[in-house]
Formats: C-alpha cells, sequence, structure tokens
C-alpha cells in the first residue's frame, strides 16, 4: 500500500491534481466575482413588477394598503419578530420570510423602504394600471394615475390621461433638453468669459496697465457679454413657465391624491402592463442613461458618464506622462550607465518604489505637486486669481502626475526587460553600418522593445485606472460641475477637478443619504469600471500584439 | 571604454619590421597596415606582435583553430571591438595611410569606410528594402529615386536582386539563411565601402547557400578589399588570395594562398592545412 502511495505521489500525478485545482478556483473566483457584480449591477435597470399590498400592519393598528417592489427577501425567525414587537398569528411556524418594499413616495411618506412580513399580508396584486415615475428629485413615486392638468384644469382623465401623459413628457424632455443645453452650454460660456474679462482687469491692475481706455474696453465686452446673458436667462425663464404648466395628479395607495409637476418626471411607465419587448427597449434605455447622462440626486440616479470620462481621460493623460519618463529612465539604466553598484542599487530603488502603498503617493502628489507646484505655477502665471488657487489646488493634472509616478517603476522595470532582449548581433549590425550608439538606439533598438514598452503601459493602466486612494487627495470630487475638456478655450482644463468611477463606487456605496435605493448602483458603476479598464488594457494589448508580430521571428 | 593606443614605433614605409612572408605582398597595394598590435582582453592577449599588410582589391582569408585571434584581428579593422570594455590596444593599424585608433578618427565614418558582414545573418525587422536603405538613411540620401538606384545595385551586387524584387517590401525575416546573409552583404556594400571584413560568412549555411556566397565573394573583390575570417580551409583556398595562418594570437605565416596550401614555410602550417592539426 505503501509502496502504491510512493508510486502515486513520484508520478507527480498529486502535483497536476494540485496545479489544476489552483487555477480552476482562481478562475471560479474570477467568475464569480464578475458573475455577481453584473448580476446585481445589470439587474437594476430592468423593471421589476410593483405589488400592490393588502397589509395587517405589524403593530396592530388595522389594515394598509402597501405598493412598491421587492427588493430583497430574507428568512428571519418569529421569535425575533414578535420580540421586536410585531402581532403575528399563531401556528406559523418557526420562521418567517420578509420582504423588503421599496415604496418611494420618499415626499409623502417619509420613507422609501420598508420590511414587510409575509403572515401578514392579506392580499398581493399587480394592477396594470400603476404607474411608476421617476422623478428629478425625492426618488420613484408610484400610484395611479387620475389626470392631466393644464395649468390647474384638468384636460384629460382616465385612460386617455396616460396618453396625454406621454405626449407632454416628450414636448417637456423636449424643452429640457433646450434648457440644459442653455444652461451648460451657453450660460456657462458666457460665465467663464465673463470670469476671464474679471482676470483680465485684475492682471492689468497688477501689471499697472489699467489705463482708463483699457477698462473701458473690458467693461464694453463684459456688458455685451452681461446682455447676452440676460437675454439666456429671459429665454430660460420662458422656457421654464412653459414646463411647469403641466401638472398630473396621482391617487397613491392610502387613497391621498398628490400634484406632480410634469417637468419633475423623467420617466413614466407601467411596468406590470408592459410586455417583454417593451421591457427590453426600457431596459436599453436605461443602460443607454447609465452610461451617458448626469448623475442626479446625490449621485443615486442618473448616469455616470462624468465618471467614465474623468476615468478614461486621467488614465489617458498618465499614460502620455509616464510612457516618455520610463522609456527614457529605462533606456539609461540599461544602454548608457555603466552597470556598477550604483546602478544596482537604483535600479533595486526603482523596483521597491512599486511596492509604496498608493496613499503614500497621494500624500506625496498633495503636499509636492498640489500645494508647492501648483502653489508656485500659481503666484507665476496666475495671479490675478489668487486668493482662489488655480493649479494650486486639486485637479486633473496634480492627479494624473501622481498615477505616472505610482506607475514609473512598472514602465521603467519592462522597458528594461524588453532593451535586454533585443540580441546583441542586432546592434553590432547597426554599428556596422557606421551608426553611432544614439542612431542604434532610435531606429533599431527602441523599435524593437517597443511591445516591451507596451507591456508596461499595460500593467500601467491596469494599476492606474483601479487607484482611487491617491485620488482622493489630488482631484477626485464627488460631483464635477464641467468636463475636463469643453468648448471654452484652451479646451482642455487641467486644473479642473474631475470625477472616477472608482471613487464613485465609495461616494454612491458608503456617503450616499440613500444607501439602500444606491446600492444596485454601486455593482452597476463596479462592472462599468472593470469593463472600462478591460477596454483600456484591450487596446493596449492589441497594439503590443501588432508590434510584435513585426518583430515576431526575434524572439525565437 | 577603456581602450588606450600606444604608437611603440613609427612606420617606415616599405619596410617591414618582423617579416612574415609578407614581402611576397611587394608588389600589391596595400591597404591595410598592421604593425606590432598587441591586444589585451583585460588580463588576458589576445593578439601578439601582429604585423601584417592587406592588399587592395583581394581576397584575405585569415585561418587558425578556434580560439587563435583571427575573428578578434578582423574586429578591429572596424574597431568593433571598442564595444568590449575591458579591452586594450597597442600597436599600429592603418587604413590609407591613416591610424584608425587616432583620436581624430569618428569610428561612425570608420565604420562607413570598413563594412563587417557576421557569422549569423542578422538583418534588422524590417522590410527588405529599409534593410538595404538602412546605412544608406544614415548618410542622409533622402532622395527615393537615388535610394532605388543605389539599392537596386547594392542587392544586384549581392546576387540577391532576382530572388526578391517582386517583395521589396516584405519583412527581412521571412527570407532564408542564405538570402538573409547576402541581403547583410547588400546591406554592406550600399554604402559603398572599401574594406569589406567577412567574418566567417558561411558558417551558417547549407552548402548551396554557401556556394553561392563564395561566387559572390569572388565577383566582390574587382570592387573591394576583402577579409575574411573561416573555419572551412577548402573555402579559404577557394577564394581568396592571400591566407593567413593564425594561432594562439600569434601571425605564424602569411603568404599567397596556394603557397600556403601547398608548399607552406613553417611546419605548423603544414600540420593544419593538411588536417593534422586543429
Amino acid at each position: 500500500m505503501n509502496k502504491h502511495i510512493a508510486d502515486w505521489w513520484q508520478s507527480g500525478a498529486p502535483w497536476i491534481w494540485l496545479n489544476a485545482a489552483a487555477v480552476s478556483t482562481s478562475l471560479a473566483m474570477v467568475i464569480g466575482l464578475l458573475a455577481l457584480i453584473a448580476y446585481n449591477g445589470l439587474g437594476h435597470f430592468w423593471p421589476h413588477p410593483v405589488w400592490e399590498f393588502e397589509y395587517r400592519a405589524a403593530d396592530g393598528s388595522g389594515m394598509q394598503q402597501l405598493v412598491g417592489e421587492i427588493t430583497d427577501e430574507e428568512e428571519t425567525s418569529v421569535e425575533r419578530m414578535r420580540h421586536s414587537g410585531a402581532q403575528l398569528p399563531d401556528n406559523i411556524g418557526e420562521d418567517l420570510d420578509r420582504f423588503l418594499l421599496k415604496t418611494g413616495n420618499r415626499d409623502v411618506s417619509g420613507l422609501d423602504f420598508r420590511w414587510i412580513l409575509e403572515p401578514l399580508i392579506v392580499k398581493r396584486d399587480k394592477p396594470e394600471k400603476l404607474v411608476v415615475f421617476e422623478r428629478t428629485e425625492w426618488g420613484n413615486f408610484y400610484g395611479f394615475l387620475k389626470n392631466v392638468k393644464q395649468a390647474g384644469k384638468v384636460v384629460a382623465e382616465g385612460d386617455a390621461a396616460w396618453q396625454e401623459l406621454q405626449t407632454r413628457l416628450k414636448q417637456v424632455d423636449k424643452v429640457r433638453k433646450k434648457i440644459r443645453h442653455i444652461e451648460k452650454g451657453r450660460i456657462g460660456a458666457v460665465n467663464y468669459s465673463i470670469e476671464q474679462l474679471r482676470l483680465d482687469r485684475r492682471r492689468l491692475e497688477l501689471d499697472g496697465e489699467d489705463t482708463p481706455d483699457r477698462l473701458a474696453e473690458l467693461q464694453r465686452r463684459r456688458d455685451t457679454l452681461q446682455a447676452e446673458f440676460t437675454e439666456l436667462q429671459k429665454q430660460l425663464d420662458a422656457m421654464y413657465r412653459d414646463i411647469a404648466r403641466d401638472s398630473v395628479t396621482m391617487t397613491v395607495m392610502n387613497g391621498q391624491e398628490v400634484d406632480i409637476p410634469v417637468a419633475k418626471v423623467v420617466r413614466a411607465y407601467r411596468p406590470n402592463d408592459m410586455n417583454v419587448l417593451q421591457k427590453a427597449v426600457f431596459y436599453l434605455s436605461k443602460l443607454w442613461e447609465f452610461v451617458s447622462a448626469d448623475p442626479r440626486e446625490a449621485n443615486t440616479e442618473g448616469g455616470v458618464f462624468p465618471a467614465i470620462f474623468g476615468t478614461v481621460m486621467m488614465v489617458l493623460l498618465m499614460s502620455v506622462i509616464v510612457t516618455p519618463f520610463g522609456v527614457v529612465a529605462a533606456v539609461y539604466l540599461r544602454e548608457y550607465a555603466k552597470q556598477g553598484p550604483l546602478t544596482r542599487l537604483i535600479r533595486i530603488a526603482v523596483n521597491n518604489l512599486a511596492g509604496v502603498p498608493s496613499i503614500v503617493y497621494g500624500v506625496f502628489g498633495l503636499g509636492f505637486f498640489v500645494y508647492f507646484l501648483g502653489g508656485n505655477i500659481d503666484q507665476l502665471f496666475f495671479p490675478e486669481a489668487l486668493p482662489a488657487p488655480t493649479f494650486g489646488t486639486p485637479g486633473l493634472m496634480w492627479a494624473s502626475l501622481t498615477l505616472a509616478l505610482l506607475t514609473l517603476p512598472v514602465v521603467i522595470v519592462a522597458t528594461e526587460e524588453g532593451l535586454a532582449r533585443i540580441p546583441s548581433s542586432i546592434r553590432e549590425g547597426s554599428l556596422a553600418l557606421g551608426a553611432t550608439k544614439a542612431e542604434t538606439l532610435w531606429r533599431t533598438v527602441l523599435p524593437m522593445a517597443s511591445p516591451a514598452m507596451m507591456t508596461g503601459l499595460i500593467l500601467a493602466v491596469a494599476r492606474a485606472a483601479g487607484e482611487v486612494a491617491p485620488l482622493m487627495l489630488v482631484g477626485v470630487v464627488k460631483l464635477a460641475p464641467s468636463l475636463p475638456l469643453d468648448g471654452n478655450p484652451p479646451f482642455v482644463h487641467l486644473d479642473r477637478k474631475f470625477m472616477h468611477l472608482g471613487f464613485h463606487i465609495y461616494d454612491v456605496g458608503f456617503q450616499s443619504p440613500n444607501v439602500e435605493a444606491a446600492r444596485p448602483l454601486v455593482y452597476a458603476t463596479a462592472l462599468l469600471l472593470v469593463l472600462v479598464i478591460l477596454v483600456l488594457n484591450l487596446a493596449a494589448i492589441s497594439i503590443r500584439n501588432r508590434l510584435r508580430e513585426r518583430y515576431r521571428e526575434l524572439e525565437q | 571604454m577603456s581602450m588606450e593606443v600606444k604608437n611603440t614605433q613609427s612606420l617606415t614605409p616599405g619596410v617591414i619590421p618582423r617579416s612574415l612572408g609578407v614581402n611576397d605582398l611587394g608588389a600589391e597595394d596595400h591597404c591595410i597596415k598592421v604593425r606590432n598590435l598587441n591586444l589585451f582582453y583585460g588580463g588576458t592577449q589576445a593578439l601578439k606582435e601582429v604585423n601584417l599588410d592587406i592588399a587592395r582589391k583581394r581576397v584575405t582569408a585569415f585561418i587558425g583553430p578556434s580560439g587563435c585571434g583571427k575573428s578578434t584581428l578582423l574586429r578591429c579593422f572596424n574597431r568593433m571591438n571598442d564595444l568590449v570594455s575591458s579591452v586594450r590596444i597597442e600597436g599600429r593599424i592603418e587604413l590609407d595611410g591613416e591610424e584608425i585608433n587616432a583620436k581624430s578618427v569618428q569610428v561612425a565614418q570608420l565604420r562607413q569606410r570598413v563594412g563587417m558582414v557576421f557569422q549569423k545573418p542578422n538583418p534588422f525587422p524590417k522590410s527588405i528594402y529599409e534593410n538595404v536603405a538602412y546605412g544608406l538613411r544614415l548618410q542622409g540620401v533622402k532622395s527615393r529615386r537615388a535610394l532605388d538606384d543605389i539599392i537596386e545595385k547594392a542587392l544586384r551586387g549581392a546576387a540577391l536582386w532576382d530572388e526578391v524584387k517582386d517583395r521589396l517590401h516584405d519583412n527581412a525575416l521571412g527570407l532564408s539563411g542564405g538570402q538573409q546573409q547576402r541581403l547583410v552583404i547588400a546591406r554592406a556594400i550600399a554604402v559603398e565601402p572599401e574594406v569589406l571584413l567577412l567574418d566567417e560568412p558561411a558558417s551558417a549555411l547549407d552548402p548551396i547557400s554557401t556556394l553561392k556566397i563564395e561566387e559572390l565573394i569572388d565577383e566582390l573583390k574587382d570592387k573591394y578589399t576583402i577579409v575574411i575570417v573561416t573555419h572551412n580551409m577548402q573555402q579559404a583556398a577557394r577564394v581568396s588570395d592571400y591566407t593567413a595562418f593564425m594561432y594562439l594570437g600569434k601571425l605564424i605565416e602569411y603568404d599567397a594562398t596556394n603557397k600556403i596550401f601547398t608548399n607552406p614555410r613553417e611546419k605548423m602550417t603544414e600540420d593544419y592545412v593538411t588536417g593534422r592539426y586543429g
């Protein structure tokens, strides 16, 4: 028997099993992780059925009518429920189910989630006429549509009201888009120009060149802008009046009637009345909103587009900074520096930089980049804006620089390895043709080492895109009023603060006023972050493979 | 680079300090002159008191057992030994009467005058066209037409044109070993060097490719001074006009090839060329 086991052990089979087990465990964990966030995140956008319950209140105060979506369910012990004051019927066993009901209507009832106990449900139903509103504030609204009013007068009632509401919603949506365009785009541009004029004036004062005619010129331009602003404001007022005209009357669960302005409604739908195709269309439109729209209601509703944009832009900027830096450093270390104890020491130091906790880089970025560099840049180039800082405050540029510093070791190490792999026969071939060392580097060695540089960049991107801690110190905010890229010259605003998917997850998950409502968004945002990193990586990998293909035979 | 050059003695034209049969070259025009060359790798001496003249537009072969210093000597002529950090050179090497180790000489320019082909084909991972254009671009040739002309001439010169003229822009790494080696020769002659150094150019090739390279050497000697290092005695006998036999860093015998192979002066040379040694 012992002989048998010894033979088995010697055959190497246990090792193969062990390896296979390790691989399959890792695989299962990765797939499990992705499946979990995908299920929780993507499921959120599907229109769930809305239930109407007749419910005996647990405190014995009588019957209630409850309307809402079931967002969670769990099994709990009857005794514990009794202990916490619920009046439950006898002989229902030891355990009971309870549901977490999203009842919405936060403005009416004060709370929008509540647990209900299964044994107390008297009757349940999915009424087809039940309407769900997604609103610009106060979260979802559940109720029955009674009528549509224009300037306080009823224009449609009953079944006709639903059609009327849909057409009016479309009109309102159009106007809302125009309002958005004027507010964000044109008024934004006017405000930006007025601010620039203020700074111009201040600059003239600082330089002592504020001659009366120059000031008059500035004032004249300012007046033009002011007039434009007033005009736009007038248009806006008209539009706001226009969409404030319509409202709907809704009956909520306890029979109360509530008036809701159509302008506050983003979407109205009847989930219990939708077929699969309608639900799919709805799902896609929600998904599109999620990736393309601005966040609403303290980030718990709407989209995450500014966060996607910020993440991608920050990573691209970081790549642009870190690649030349790392490559130049690696070329010096490998090709020019005398290989001795000092070079070895530098190399060890560089490698160890990769192990420094990222928050430490954040602290360094804040202290050196933001306060020291940024502060001095403000003194030298933007004195007119002081005491308001321009670059002396966290922003996109400092975040990118900090992450570039964080990922520099990876790029240096990968590039050095790539340079070391170039066969000496190729270098000699180039030198023998009369190329100098620098020419050999530029024309032959560096192009051949480019796949290795890309490998370094891929690792850098993978690390930088997921990094959150240092960013909180050097530029990321919960809600950025404008993107770092827009139509106002100089178009790229590296001094602006930005939003980031990683920080968005943290913010929505832990800092949100309505954690329960925001939880699905945490998963959805996490999934999106993974996808964004995946796309960035795939792009880099495809570039690398193309380069590698070109130099394929040399790898042999 | 810790290379230092000591001129141990001045040269008197026509007088050769230690004759090793070089007198027979008296009638030839001398392209390269080596005088009292000593070369050290760190503490070990790789070349000892080497004196020889290399005839212009002739093929000179260096033969000898492995480690005898023939490749090292060859690499002295275009200063490829500079790449080895611990190398130290004493003595004189003149190319057309000019000391090549002098401070005023720019290595890159020297290497344009003295081309080199290595044992293993080492084309760049670029197109055939770009491989041949490499040296020309370094010299600043930009005109497309000039490049086209020179590249065709070089490829014809290397007897490769007919095989590659339809796929000039394919990757050079797709060529066979023999074609790659001829491409490397084309690359070297495209910059019109005076001297072509061949370091065992056929040792990694099959017999047919070897034959082609040998035919090529025969054609090229009308225009270039060729120095070839080879392990293959038959090859040396077939392609070269003069042969130098080296042993343990010393130049043992240097003479016309048929003399070396039929009637060598030294016993050691005879043993080596007849296969009794090495």
